[in-house]
């Protein structure tokens, strides 16, 4: 019962102005990265895109947002324990998994041949018009083109897949389409980030828009961006997806959430995505 | 027994005669500690990287007994230092009996 009393009061004093919270400016700070290939520098701070002129003027990675120690794993390879679920990747993408022996390799030759794909993803497909999740590419060819059952969502296989896939585009600027056959589901995805959801009736915006800078239990609120997905969660020991974040985002306010994969959070990742559009892909990133 | 075992390692390509060089190394592994039970009451069994140890020209470097607090994906870090060129060896033994191994040349520079 005082649980949710205290839980009640957070929501309270959130919906309200926040006088007297501690807030704290995103570090200043230069993301650059020990790599296998020599260092790269991330842009984590850019301005905000045009969609979101009237609310921001900065967008910031959710690496300014960490602390030193935190933001150093991210800062060399072999510190960042998600590269281990990259190296898992690149063995099922080798391996002949397919029904007949397929392998992703044997059809997309080395996974570099997905590099700047993360940037643009989700995206609607040109082919068959649905937005497409990087899961839902992924699952189009384990199914059609391996004879595979599809894999799950948030499955090990998948987040493995991911981390390998996004680890291609590092570096690389988030640049995801709103328009054209993608405006219906950005305007649909933008739609429930200013929803209040749950039992805490908050909306995503109230705490990423409205807060961010700000603790609330001891978490320093970041802008909620994925730029930085799939991320090795310290508190998990292993790989989130921007899908399972979302859900646990959702979840926090005592809703009931949507499902990974839903049309929801489909919609939602491509928005939270388009938020982002102007930095790196950093995946696969360290939280905690 | 221990699934998506991966060992990796980082070390300098090369080094003065005499230099003492940082190496890194992380395994992923479960780390079970054989102290948890499932959702019906049964223990989980024990699987853990119980010993590590490093190589350098067959000479011992380090020789680690790693207990079951070790917490998942274990890393260590360590130092060594390089009288001669040759190959680093890396033994990660696993409870089940597995036994994982990486090599990696060092060079006089
Ligand atoms: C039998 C050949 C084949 C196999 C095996 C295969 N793919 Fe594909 N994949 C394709 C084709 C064909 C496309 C569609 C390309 C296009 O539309 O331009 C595709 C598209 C994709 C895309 C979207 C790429 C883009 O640029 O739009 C991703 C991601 C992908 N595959 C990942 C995988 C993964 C991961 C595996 C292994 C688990 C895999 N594929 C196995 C043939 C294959
Ligand atoms: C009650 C406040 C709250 C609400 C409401 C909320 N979040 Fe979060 N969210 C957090 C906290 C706390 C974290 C962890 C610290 C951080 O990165 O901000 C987080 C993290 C995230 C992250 C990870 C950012 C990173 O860089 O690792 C994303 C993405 C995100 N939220 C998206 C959303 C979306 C989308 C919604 C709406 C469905 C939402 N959040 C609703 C509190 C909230």
């Amino acid at each position: 019962m005082k649980l949710r009393t205290s839980a009640l009061a957070t929501a309270t004093a959130l919906g309200l102005a926040l006088t007297g919270m501690a807030w704290a400016e995103p570090v200043e700070d230069t993301l650059t990265i020990e790599t296998d290939d020599g260092q790269i520098t991330m842009v984590t701070t850019a301005p905000a895109p045009a969609h979101l002129s009237d609310v921001m003027d900065t967008i910031y990675s959710g690496w300014h947002f960490r602390d030193a120690e935190t933001r150093a794993m991210q800062m060399d390879d072999f510190d960042n324990p998600g590269m281990v679920f990259v190296d898992r990747g690149l063995d099922a993408w080798n391996a002949a998994l397919g029904k007949n022996g397929e392998s992703c390799a044997g059809c997309h030759q080395s996974p570099e041949s997905m590099a700047g794909l993360r940037a643009v993803v989700p995206r609607v497909d040109e082919k068959t018009g649905k937005l497409m999740l990087m899961e839902d590419y992924i699952n189009s060819c384990v199914t059609e083109r391996m004879g595979l059952e599809a894999w799950g969502m948030t499955s090990k296989s998948m987040k493995d897949m991911l981390a390998l896939i996004s680890f291609q585009s590092r570096g690389m600027t988030v640049n995801v389409a709103t328009d054209g056959a993608a405006a219906p589901y950005w305007e649909k995805g933008r739609e429930i980030y200013y929803t209040r959801y749950g039992q805490l009736e908050l909306a995503c915006a109230n705490c990423h828009e409205d807060n961010y800078g700000n603790y609330i239990r001891s978490d320093h609120l970041s802008q909620g961006q994925i730029n930085g997905f799939p991320v090795y969660r310290l508190k998990n020991a292993g790989i989130l997806s921007a899908q399972q974040r979302l859900i646990g985002c959702v979840r926090d306010t005592r809703a009931e959430t949507f499902k990974a994969g839903s049309d929801e959070l489909k919609a939602l990742e491509l928005y939270v995505a388009s938020r982002g559009n102007g930095l790196s892909v950093e995946g696969v990133s360290v939280r905690n | 027994m221990a699934k998506d075992v991966k060992p990796r390692v980082k070390v300098p390509k090369s080094a003065a005669v005499g230099e003492v060089i940082t190496l890194k190394t992380l395994i992923s592994h479960p780390m079970e500690s054989g102290q948890r039970k499932n959702a019906d009451g049964s223990l989980i069994p024990r699987s853990i990287i119980n010993r590590f140890t490093c190589e350098l020209n067959g000479v011992m470097v380090i020789d680690v007994t790693l207990e079951p607090a070790v917490s998942t994906n274990p890393y260590i870090e360590f130092e060594a230092r390089v009288d001669a060129a040759g190959d680093f060896k890396f033994t990660w033994y696993d409870d089940d009996g597995s036994v994982y191994e990486d090599v990696k040349p060092i060079v006089i520079a």
